[in-house]
């Protein structure tokens, strides 16, 4: 049925979403509106198009029954309007809806605001069987009221002066149960061995076996002989998540009076949490690491949740310098052509549409810094040739298991890993077609390095090729609008 | 010990024709070289000697090369690099580091601590090099 105008539509009771205006189909977003692509499964008998309008709906003006209070407001722009539907190529019941916002909807700088109506009520809905988030469109407008990185790829790299190569990192393993000096020997050994940065786990917080201060401490003793030993600036990321903001908060003092140059969150501390301490990042010169921890719950299944390229957009606006963003070649999920639409949103000033990529939008970052995504979970040196291809220069190639599970120790996982990448650029930078030569060029590498063959020999037949669920849907024509 | 700043620091050292086939990676990408060098290699020492300044009009990488080999004339016994700098919007930063050449000792760092309250320590990472005044650093 139409939309309805005037009395009718303010009639006391229950419309249709598109009666009341929600499903417009001849909308033209506005530069300033926010704009979500929603995948919708109606419910059996729902039309598609009711069920953007219901989508639209329920994430911004309007509840079940009608309200004539709305005719004390300029209701028609406040209501999301729902423009446009197509059914998602190769599925049955699936449609992508396409919703556009006017920017006022949102509180300036708050991503708790934003996602408050965009995956609030709205994803518990009955009119629909299920619906995932797949992305987002941000007004320059809008982007320009968050901070953004609290230092960025350049400048991180200023300060720790390495350029030209991804950097290197290590989580210190196992997870669980290290003493606070037995920790920051894993610490030490790494980092002298030839790694960058290492990395609390995103479990490692205060526990038992280890409370934080202990950790700090020893991690600092073992950063700073690294330096001392490799002449090189080095980092631990010092995991400062804990129950209340005000606690955090002073582990992050702690890491910084101790001279860190960088900290540490997971995701699991809520969207306000990793705001604020974007904000006391940028204040104090520090580097803040993100670990995804949670993310999968709901960005791993197609049909309901979220897909993972919006957290990245929204930590992008919420400020945060490294996100783990997936491998490739690694333990965990992630297909090729997907991992490249999430880098490219956290690293590129501009990202045009690319459906391939599965992103439904261009996009500008508004001269929002850039954030590096750390590549984490089941990588080794073998890989090298791999990692630089599918994920380029500005990355962190994390290798935790692939570090300290080195048979002659720590320092020598870690020289392994280090060796490799500076044999690849190397190669790279010479021209050489370094994805067919590869293991050619990781094996002459290795006579120089003895550390690098014994890794080569122990992980040499390790991959990880499991079909993955988070795929591209898009052929290549036009599908129709209904 | 071997200080390892620089992109290749951990391969055996470069010979010149690797050192230009970098060179002429970085040219090929639109950036400009230049050539410096110090005698204090402490990690956060940001600024080094400039032999001289980015060499925004020269495409021709044994130009830049020649450059590094009367730098390495001069200061044969120091730590010299080549840094590359990317002037395009969204980077106007430095895109490559590597050193080649450093002195035939390299006497490394030290780490001096000072006990504070509650276990913590002030730390000062120390260059041996330089307790000796420039100029008398390396032999």
């Amino acid at each position: 049925m139409a939309e309805l105008k005037g009395a009718d539509r303010y009639k006391a009771g229950v419309l249709e979403y598109k009666q009341m205006g929600y499903w417009q189909p001849d909308y033209v977003p506005k530069e300033t509106d926010v704009i979500a692509l929603f995948r919708i499964t109606p419910q059996p008998g729902v039309p598609a198009d009711e069920a953007a309008a219901a989508v639209a709906g329920e994430s911004s003006t309007a509840t079940w029954t009608v309200v004539w209070t709305d005719r004390l407001t300029a209701a028609d722009t406040y209501r999301a309007k729902a423009y446009r539907v197509d059914k998602v190529p190769n599925t049955d019941d699936q449609y992508f809806a396409y919703i556009a916002y006017d920017m006022d909807l949102f509180e300036p700088d708050s991503i708790a605001n934003l996602t408050a109506s965009i995956i609030g009520n709205v994803f518990g809905f009955k009119a629909v069987k299920a619906l995932r988030l797949e992305d987002m469109r941000m007004p320059v407008a809008y982007l320009k009221t968050f901070q953004g990185p609290a230092t960025g790829i350049n400048v991180e790299r200023e300060r720790l002066d390495k350029f030209g190569r991804p950097l290197l990192g290590a989580t210190v393993k196992p997870k669980l149960g290290l003493s606070s000096k037995n920790y920051g020997r894993v610490v030490y050994e790494a980092l002298k061995g030839g790694l960058d940065f290492t990395k609390d786990d995103e479990n490692i917080n205060s526990q038992p076996f280890m409370h934080w201060r202990d950790r700090f401490l020893y991690c600092m003793e073992g950063v700073t002989k690294a330096e001392a030993a490799t002449g090189e600036v080095k980092g631990t990321y010092m995991n400062v998540t804990a129950g209340t903001m005000d606690e955090m908060i002073r582990r992050a003092e702690f890491a910084y009076e101790l001279g860190s140059v960088i900290i540490m969150i997971d995701l699991v501390i809520g969207y306000t949490a990793i705001q604020t301490m974007a904000k006391w990042a940028r204040q104090h010169d520090m580097i803040l690491h993100l670990h995804r921890a949670g993310n999968s719950t709901y960005s791993r299944q197609k049909n309901h949740g979220m897909n993972f390229r919006v957290i990245c957009k929204w930590m992008r606006m919420a400020g945060v310098d490294h996100i783990h963003a997936g491998t490739v070649v690694g333990k965990l999920e992630g297909d090729p052509l997907m991992i490249k639409g999430f880098y490219d949103t956290l690293r590129d000033p501009h990202t045009p549409e690319s459906l391939e990529h599965g992103l439904f939008f261009e996009q500008d970052w508004a001269s929002l810094r850039k954030v590096m995504p750390v590549a984490s979970g089941g990588i080794h040196a073998g890989q090298m040739h791999q990692l630089l291809h599918y994920l380029g220069e500005d990355v962190i190639l994390q290798f935790g298991g692939g570090t300290i599970g080195h048979p002659d120790g720590i320092a020598a996982g870690a020289t392994a890993n280090r060796v490799a990448l500076e044999a690849m650029i190397l190669a790279r930078n010479e021209g050489k077609d370094y994805m067919a030569e590869g293991p050619d060029i990781l094996a002459k590498a290795a006579k120089d390095c003895s550390p690098l063959q014994k890794a080569l020999d122990t992980w040499k037949d390790i991959t990880f090729n499991y079909e993955s669920t988070d795929t591209p849907d898009f052929v290549p024509v036009e599908t129709p609008s209904i | 010990m071997r200080v390892t700043q620089g992109t290749f620091s951990f391969l055996p050292d470069l010979t010149d024709k690797q050192i230009k086939a970098q060179i002429q990676y970085a040219l090929d990408q639109g950036w400009a070289l230049n050539v410096e060098y110090t005698d204090d290699p402490h990690p956060r020492n940001t600024y080094w000697e400039m032999w001289c300044v980015p060499m925004f009009d020269t495409k021709d990488a044994a130009a830049v090369l020649l450059e590094v080999n009367e730098c390495r004339k001069v200061y044969g016994n120091m730590y010299i690099k080549v840094n590359s700098f990317d002037n395009s919007r969204w980077r106007e930063s430095q895109s490559m580091s590597f050193i080649v050449n450093r002195p035939k000792e390299e006497p490394g760092f030290g780490v001096a601590r000072d006990a504070g309250p509650g276990r913590s320590l002030r730390y000062r990472v120390h260059s041996y090099a330089t307790d000796k005044p420039e100029g008398a650093r390396y032999k």
